[in-house]
């Protein structure tokens, strides 16, 4: 006996060995997740063909095979990454975690120069997630993949009980081609440098926290996820002193460049002054208590590029729609190796170091 | 922001900072009451901007570092229970007791939910019928009207299932006990401007009057602390005493009536035992017996573990103004944020904690304390 | 402690016989308490603590720093100091 949720549709019953009927073959339609979609039967061949591949699979080929056989260009380096998403809840302000999975995967191949071509799709739900989000958030990266021009051309689809998840957990795997010669990296940075950013910091973390329970803010701040590989292309083609490129996410832009000036064993000092933050995030900052700096972002760049080219790049970044924004917000220094400075504006400088965990809101 | 950035002007502060300068004449040991201004203070880099003969002391306030490790210990028996939801403010999350903390005992399935009022906590609770909600009441004055509100509405609403775990401290009592202190260094005092939004200023009078020293009511932003130390240091070198308001933008002489009574409604005065100072006699804030029913120690029975503080840690010295974070031989190395030995670590508003985040280490590089455009005039 | 910061009331209303307002700060709105600033209304600014809010913003003493400050320049000696 399986569990049956929503209507039941019959098909047909097969005649036992007396001729007499057995059960019903399980073809009914369920409104949510069951553990036979992740078995590989009939089960997991339906939630396929009704609900992924619709929405996903635009090539019956590779909807048949265990793998996804493409051709490449016949020069560049092949960029490979890998990424997963999980997040809560899954249907936020400004996008779900399937376009999220989508633009994460297209930047972590942008930032390394790439244009990203192929990603798959791996999706591990738990039982009694409702179809209709897993149709939603489907439908939701292709219209990312086709904003972003990135086809997914494999997954696979595991189901787990009720409790081991949260909801869907996705994890992709990207492929892009980097042109020949473009060998940007965090280890690049030097002093004289300086420090880009494409827009307003925080948007996604503050999105996400003040549609939580117990925080109860009203705001119309949407996540700010994006697929930043147009910005990426525009930044490279605006200059040949591109030291390296980054999207910052989880920790904010302090995990980010405290990253690099670990890697390339440099200062980086900033300007709190040329910070662009929107004013609902300084707004729901202040009063939580909260450093913008290490807030999530989903859909920004930061780039470190040579001194003479960071107006021009600036400039080029502002014609497009995700870099509207865009600013020159510190350099890089010989002074202080590792270590990430903020001058305020009242001329004081303090370190902007690295959280320890997850930044938390505070009364005091 | 109206009302905030307009306190952050550099143009002010460089003024200020030029009257300072021109005031001082001999060194004088100022300490700031409230854990805010301490964060405030190091945030912006104040105590550095500053004439070097001006030391600023970081006082006792902060409620979160304060709370006795028995309380801690009674929290998390509480929140560990299957039938409970624990709602606390983010600050108290990661301070641990006796053997855990809040993070880790919802890392392994207690439901524990960072709420940012008191009155979230009482929304979860008529949500959640069937499970008991409890509420880690803590605070200084600033806090209680909030925490108060909670319980009322608690009981006139009928909502049963909510309590309220309490561990609320008053700053004056702790205050006597630092300047009245045979080893004080203190001279002079910034006033906590939050807390006196609500309770006003006689109390800080008494103070004053009974130790000698100036007490200037000061906010939070950069001008309202440079204000203040302008103000406490002029009082020092003339030598006049007394009580000075600053921040009347938010407090009156009389403080908040409403709120005032809107706390004597709920709680009482109690002894109260401060983690790194020990126990000052009627200190704290307790429910009333009216309040037994919304009081969590009395719902819950829960025994009271003996607590042990590390030997190393100088947190009560700390607190105290005699010694500074960087003092500590263990700051930085075998005490930092993730794993601290006492209270003015635990929280992020502990001056140890503070320091930490930005980024004042023993023996590391010296950054200038000021460029160019910031230098006075 | 006391993480306050200042918002604008935009409306009250009532929650039962609680005095509640929608407080903006910077755009962003949330519910918060008026109980204990009953002088508070719409258009005025309150420091709010823990969706609480502890006092209505006086504007003329939110300028009486910068009053004081040309005041304190002016004069070479020490200025006025009580209040």
């Amino acid at each position: 006996m399986t569990a049956r949720t929503g209507s039941v549709q019959v098909v047909g019953t097969l005649p036992g060995p007396t001729g007499a009927l057995a059960c019903p073959l399980p073809t009914d339609t369920y409104e949510a997740v069951v553990l036979g979609h992740g078995s590989g039967g009939r089960l997991s061949q339906e939630l396929l063909a009704q609900v992924i591949l619709p929405a996903l699979g635009e090539d019956e080929r590779f909807a048949l095979e265990d793998q996804a056989v493409l051709s490449l260009p016949a020069s560049g380096q092949l960029a490979v990454t890998t990424d997963s998403f999980v997040i809560r809840p899954l249907i936020f302000p400004g996008g779900d975690i399937g376009s999220l999975a989508v633009h994460g995967t297209v930047n972590d191949l942008a930032v390394g120069g790439a244009r990203p071509l192929y990603m798959t799709a791996s999706f591990i739900l738990e039982e009694g997630l409702e179809l209709n989000v897993l149709r939603r958030v489907t439908r939701s990266m292709r219209a990312a993949c086709d904003r972003a021009r990135i086809r997914i051309v494999t997954g696979d689809t595991k189901v787990v009980d009720r409790g081991k998840g949260d909801g869907i957990f996705v994890t992709t795997t990207g492929v892009g081609i980097v042109p020949e010669g473009v060998r940007l990296s965090a280890t690049n940075a030097r002093p004289g440098d300086c420090v880009v950013v494409s827009g307003t910091l925080g948007d996604h973390g503050i999105a996400i926290l003040a549609a939580r329970e117990g925080i109860g803010l009203e705001t119309t701040l949407e996540s700010d996820s994006a697929p930043l590989f147009e910005l990426s292309a525009t930044v490279l083609g605006a200059s040949a002193e591109v030291r390296c490129m980054r999207d910052p996410t989880r920790g904010g832009l302090s995990s980010t460049l405290n990253e690099i000036a670990a890697a390339s064993n440099v200062g980086i000092a900033l300007d709190e002054t040329t910070i662009p933050l929107r004013a609902e995030v300084r707004g729901v900052c202040e009063l939580l208590g909260l450093d913008p700096l290490s807030v999530a972002n989903e859909g920004k760049l930061v780039v470190i590029v040579g001194p003479d080219d960071a107006e021009r790049v600036v400039t080029a970044m502002r014609r497009h729609p995700l870099g509207a924004k865009a600013a020159i917000i510190g350099e890089v220094v010989e002074d202080h190796p590792k270590i990430v400075t903020l001058r305020s504006s009242l001329g004081s400088e303090r370190i902007v170091a690295l959280l320890s965990g997850e930044q938390l809101p505070r009364i005091c | 922001m109206k009302y905030l950035d307009e306190y952050r002007d550099p143009d002010g502060a460089r003024r200020l900072l030029s009257l300072i300068e021109r005031e001082v004449t001999r060194p004088w040991v100022v300490m700031e009451i409230c854990g805010g201004q301490t964060h405030s203070i190091v945030r912006h880099g104040i105590d550095e901007l500053l004439p070097g003969g001006i030391e600023l002391v970081h006082g006792p306030g902060c409620p979160v570092c304060v709370t006795p490790l028995g309380t801690l210990d009674r929290a998390h028996a509480i929140a560990a229970r299957t039938d409970v939801i624990f709602c606390s403010f983010g600050d108290m999350l990661r301070v641990p007791g006796s053997s855990t903390d809040l993070l880790a005992l919802k890392a392994k399935g207690a439901d524990v939910r960072v709420v940012y009022s008191p009155l979230d906590a009482l929304a979860i609770a008529a949500q959640n019928p069937s499970r008991n909600v409890v509420f880690f009441a803590i605070g200084f004055e600033t806090t209680a009207p909030a925490n108060a509100m909670a319980a009322r509405l608690a009981r006139q609403r009928r909502i049963e299932n909510f309590s309220l775990l309490v561990s609320h401290v008053l700053v004056p009592p702790a205050l006597t006990a630092i300047v009245g202190a045979d080893d004080n260094r203190v001279q002079g005092l910034l006033g906590p401007g939050h807390v006196c939004t609500i309770t006003g200023l006689d109390e800080y009078r008494t103070v004053s009057e009974r130790h000698g020293l100036p007490i200037v009511v000061s906010g939070f932003e950069p001008l309202d602390l440079l204000m203040g130390i302008l103000h406490v240091v002029r009082a020092l070198e003339h030598g006049t005493g007394g009580v000075d308001n600053q921040y009347g933008r938010s407090v009156r002489q009389q403080g908040n009536p409403a709120a005032q009574e809107l706390v004597r409604s709920v709680f009482e005065v109690c002894d109260q035992a401060w983690r790194g100072l020990g126990v000052i006699a009627e200190s704290g804030l307790a429910l009333t017996d009216e309040y037994r029913e919304q009081d969590a120690t009395v719902r819950f029975g829960v025994e009271h573990i003996a607590p042990r503080e590390p030997s190393e840690c100088i947190s009560g010295q700390i607190l105290r103004g005699l010694k500074k974070p960087l003092d500590c031989p263990a700051f930085g190395a075998r005490c930092t944020p993730e794993r601290p030995l006492g209270a003015t670590m635990v929280s992020s508003e502990g001056a140890c904690a503070a320091y930490h985040a930005y980024g004042r280490r023993p023996g590391a590089r010296h950054l200038p304390l000021l460029t160019n455009e910031g230098a006075p005039a | 402690m006391c993480l306050a910061v200042p918002g604008q009331v935009t409306c009250v209303y009532s929650d039962g016989d609680v005095r509640m307002g929608r407080v903006s700060f910077g755009g962003v709105v949330r519910n918060v308490c008026l109980e204990c600033v009953p002088e508070a209304g719409p258009g005025d600014y309150v420091l709010v603590h823990v969706g609480f809010a502890l006092s209505r913003l006086d504007e003329a003493q939110a300028i009486r720093v910068f009053e004081l400050l040309q005041d304190l320049e002016a004069e070479p000696a020490p200025g006025e100091v009580d209040r």
